[in-house]
């Protein structure tokens, strides 16, 4: 029994343990025991990575392990984690365990909620620990399903539409995916001996050129789509929008961040060559991607949609950093999705702490909030500070690191889009202090707000760990940062 | 006369029995007796798929006429735990009033186009290939008219008949053709003497023709959604499910051993069928609102998923679609178990008195969500294992715009199984169905779809048992 394969084995014992369990009390301790040993374990990770790495483990991945599923297709149930996956993995563990505690009164049909959710984290986990082509693509879709129902039984507002939208795009992305898998697999070794492990495929090295042109761009669409690649992203604003607090934390935090993963996992890392030559096309869409959803976050008027489109600038930072194919580009990729994925996650919540409060996320109607909820209105200035790259909190490391790698070209055509993306810092400040400004100072816009209370326990408690974690991932970055160059450099060597 | 001939074909021989047995029963048991009819009809067909389930080696007899292999052993077996399955949801359906009388008829009609299916299938001769045809299509038209004082059911068994003759004809003609060219009926001799001559092509076409009809592939489809509405459900489960897995497989076997020096004709054909297929049935499912209508449309669809392993024309292509059949017979037969049930307490099919069921009903609407998504190829559900499975086979062969024509299908029939989890998850209704109990049999077989849905991907011995047997079609 694999050490790593405790990250699905858990969830599935919580799933059994909340099927099993009868009211309300009883969901929450099963919800709250199992994503708490997620997390410790997830940190115990960590530890015990960067030990191995200490004692002189340069292997590309730990703690391997492969067993044989479907002999016909070489299929293994095959795990690894590298130093971006021990990242990921921490990550999607803190989100879940924020999650749980920001769903605390969900309703109605909590049990339901939470095994939904609870499946949608098996995908995430199994997603990232998994070196099978073909594992890694169930778990991707295993992820994918429960958001329908997630949306569509708890969301709000125009939840049927989104949930249908959010299902069908992020689905038809997997449909690319789907071929890129095949045809990476058929051309995998020159002898015959297909595989779908990425590390042996990368070690084969087989693919032809001819392929890779071909299956290169289906693969990095596949993922782009969920890392909100313009101009695929439309399903990620409404979908974000209607989900309910939890969901779009993870959504936001995490699903997303398994598009700009699979993309330089499998898409960049498998085929080099082709990236090389194929890079400029996605450098353009996601250069739009950045600059594009900044000013779409400007003029919305929903606060959830703000940072839906926020997410899509900076996801599409993400996918652009990776795209300039140097290791410190790339490790600033790496950061941002930790760093986007824990203060989008902050906002969501606080966003829905909000609106359950106010039963309104229209920020014309909302004001002074900084004196009815200071506790929140803090949490969420600071998420707000962290969005717009604040020196101390963890965006400021991801974009510095980003857009120093991004400069590294020399060519024009990259320095032309590095400015332009950078712009989008501005516009991040633009909308991020608009909302600051219009919510939580001036005058209180709706008196009956001033009976309304400050957060709960639980909800300290989802904020504070996520504040802890930006704060963290702010002020020591270099632990992670070391853990993930290392790794990147592997597959920079390759290109 | 050599009797061990007969010993291969103890398959038939044995539902043979059964079928005799079972009309001994229905003529002359007392009316008292009869009340265990069901019961005796799913424990002897049970019984005969015990008795064959070991696999035969490969083997001949009747000079060629006849022909068994383990692959073939393994689809009888398939089609019998599919009618199994079938049976036991009928026991409620078969002690309703209007149906309790001609219930000898339903199970003996049913297993006698089991039959024919078995006949059609192991058969190395068009002659003996065209008998189990008819066996196997005929008595269905019966079946579809069982409950003939509804006007849909005779109206749609009317259609069927017409349907099968025409087919039937077009196939005798291609068939003819075929002879004319070779001057022979057995399949080793064509296939060793067919050329690309326009006559035997003529030929061949017809006889792609003839078996569309059967498959109902796009554009020989429009009778399906008409006799899958008008049909008993239990009958359209039948339908959808044994009779089209059945031919299927014999149009793969045909094409494999008879016609293999013409692939480059056929494959182009096949893609374009497939490609109408799964497209037009994928859209007209979306507007469906009757439910076995609906499911009629997915059939469709699946039919043209299935044609995947046919084109990749490779042991992985007849691995998969044998599997993939068999996990279409658990995904749609869970759904046609959930129809059944609320049909048989409410009499309603349409979707919108699916609202709100999850209220009510938690179990029903969790085994038909399971069976939709296994139908979408969700994992971790079998669906999602078949579906790739035969992407792989068809890749494997080059075909990969085919496939990704195929994939965005997918996105399409992921949006249309899904209004039936949002109407049963999602929509909230005043008159919602309310809660009931079915009856035991159903709930059996909907439980044993349901945990094969669950478990049929996740052990992959299945998959790789198939796999493995599935050389022997392509004598490697």
């Amino acid at each position: 029994m694999n050490f790593l394969s405790l990250f699905v084995l858990i969830p599935l014992l919580m799933m059994v343990g909340l099927a099993l369990s009868k009211g309300m009390k009883q969901i929450r301790w099963v919800a709250v025991v199992g994503s708490s040993i997620q997390l410790l374990l997830a940190i115990s990770l960590v530890f015990l990575y960067l030990q191995e790495r200490a004692s002189g483990n340069t292997a590309e991945m730990l703690f391997t392990a492969s067993s044989m599923w479907y002999a016909p297709l070489n299929i293994h149930y095959a795990v690894g984690v590298d130093g971006v996956s021990v990242a990921m993995l921490l990550l999607s563990a803190i989100i879940v365990f924020a999650g749980v505690f920001a769903s605390w009164k969900i309703s109605p049909l909590p049990k339901e909620f939470f095994l939904w959710l609870i499946l949608l984290s098996i995908g995430v986990f199994g997603f990232f620990i998994s070196i099978d082509l073909f594992t890694m693509f169930m778990f991707y879709e295993v992820a994918l399903i429960p958001m329908y129902l997630l949306i569509g039984v708890w969301g709000s507002g125009n939840k049927n539409y989104s949930a249908m939208k959010l299902t069908l795009m992020l689905m038809g992305g997997s449909a690319f995916l789907l071929v890129g898998i095949l045809g990476i697999y058929f051309h995998s070794s020159a002898d015959g001996h297909f595989t779908m492990n990425i590390l042996e495929i990368a070690k084969n090295h087989a693919i032809p050129m001819s392929a890779q042109y071909l299956f290169f761009p289906l693969t990095f669409v596949g993922f782009g789509v969920l890392g909100a690649m313009f101009p695929f992203h439309t399903w990620s604003p409404d979908g974000h929008a209607s989900a309910p607090t939890a969901v779009s934390m993870l959504h936001a935090g995490v699903l997303m961040k398994l598009g700009g993963y699979g993309c330089f996992r499998v898409a960049i890392y498998l085929m080099p060559e082709a990236a090389n030559e194929l890079a400029w096309i996605f450098l353009i869409l996601t250069g739009i991607s950045v600059v594009y959803g900044a000013f779409s976050a400007c003029v919305q008027k929903d606060l959830k949609y703000i940072n839906a489109y926020s997410s899509v600038s900076h996801c599409g930072l993400v996918l652009f950093a990776i795209l300039m194919l140097n290791t410190t580009a790339m490790t600033g990729a790496v950061l941002q999705m930790l760093s986007h994925g824990l203060m989008t996650a902050l906002f969501f919540a606080l966003i829905g702490m909000i609106y359950g409060r106010t039963h309104t996320r229209d920020i014309r109607e909302m004001g002074g909030l900084m004196k009815i909820m200071p506790f929140l209105s803090v949490c969420y200035v600071i998420a707000g500070f962290a969005s717009l790259g604040l020196p101390g909190l963890s965006g400021f490391i991801a974009e510095m690191t980003v857009f120093v790698g991004s400069f590294q070209h020399t060519d024009t055509f990259h320095r032309v889009f590095t400015i332009v993306a950078c712009t989008s810092i501005v516009i991040t400040a633009v909308y991020i202090l608009r909302v600051v400004g219009k919510l939580l100072y001036g005058p209180v816009q709706n008196e009956a707000h001033r009976q309304l209370t400050d957060a709960s326990w639980f909800e300290r408690l989802s904020a504070i760990t996520l504040i802890a974690a930006v704060a963290g991932l702010g002020m020591m970055p270099s632990w992670v940062s070391d853990m993930i160059s290392q790794s990147i450099n592997t597959i920079i060597e390759r290109l | 006369m050599d009797y061990s001939n007969f010993l291969l074909m103890r398959g038939e021989l044995s539902l043979i029995v059964v079928i005799v047995l079972l009309f001994f029963y229905d003529t002359f048991g007392s009316k008292k007796s009869q009340k265990l009819f069901s019961v005796t009809a799913c424990v002897l067909l049970a019984a005969q798929t015990i008795f064959n389930i070991i696999p035969s080696v490969p083997d001949s007899s009747f000079a060629g006429m006849y022909q068994i292999s383990p692959i073939i052993s393994i689809v009888k077996t398939i089609l019998n735990i599919g009618t199994l399955l079938v049976f036991i949801q009928s026991v409620a359906w078969t002690k309703l009033e209007h149906v309790v009388v001609r219930r000898g008829e339903f199970y003996i009609l049913t297993l006698m186009t089991l039959l024919g299916m078995y006949l059609m299938i192991s058969s190395g001769n068009f002659l003996l290939f065209f008998v189990g045809l008819e066996t196997a299509s005929l008595p269905i038209a019966t079946l579809v008219a069982m409950e003939k004082f509804r006007h849909d059911s005779y109206e749609a068994a009317a259609k069927y008949v017409f349907i099968a003759v025409f087919s039937s004809a077009l196939m005798l003609l291609g068939l003819s053709y075929v002879y004319g060219v070779t001057g022979t009926l057995y399949f080793e001799d064509i296939a060793a003497r067919i050329g690309d001559t326009p006559l035997a092509m003529v030929g061949l076409v017809f006889f792609l023709a003839g078996m569309g009809f059967k498959i109902s592939l796009v554009p020989f489809h429009l009778w399906t959604a008409d006799v899958y509405e008008g049909a008993p459900t239990q009958v359209t489960s039948y339908l959808s499910v044994i009779s089209k897995g059945a031919a299927v497989f014999a149009l793969a076997l045909v094409l494999f051993k008879v016609f293999p020096a013409v692939e480059s004709v056929w494959q182009p054909i096949l893609y374009g069928l497939i490609i109408a297929t799964i497209t037009i049935g994928n859209l007209f499912a979306i507007r469906q609102k009757n439910l076995k209508r609906f499911l009629a449309f997915s059939s469709i669809s699946q039919a043209g998923y299935i044609m995947l392993g046919i084109i990749a024309g490779s042991a992985a292509g007849m691995g998969s679609l044998v599997y993939y059949v068999l996990v279409y017979i658990f995904s749609n037969l869970a759904a046609f178990g959930v129809i059944s049930a609320i049909e048989n307490k409410t009499d309603r099919v349409s979707m919108d008195d699916y609202n709100g069921l999850y209220r009510t009903n938690p179990k029903l609407s969790l085994a038909m969500m399971l069976a939709m998504f296994s139908l979408a190829g969700i994992p971790p559900f079998a669906g999602f294992f078949s579906k790739f499975f035969i992407f792989a086979a068809a890749a494997e062969q080059g075909f990969y715009i085919l496939v990704l024509i195929a994939l965005i299908n997918t996105i399409i029939s992921l949006y249309y199984y899904l209004l039936v989890v949002k109407a049963m998850f999602i929509h909230q209704d005043d008159c919602v169905i309310p809660s009931f109990q079915s009856s035991g049999a159903l709930r059996l077989s909907i439980s044993v779809c349901v945990l094969g849905i669950v478990l049929l991907g996740i052990i992959s011995v299945i998959y790789t048992q198939i796999y493995q047997v599935s050389f022997g079609v392509f004598g490697l």
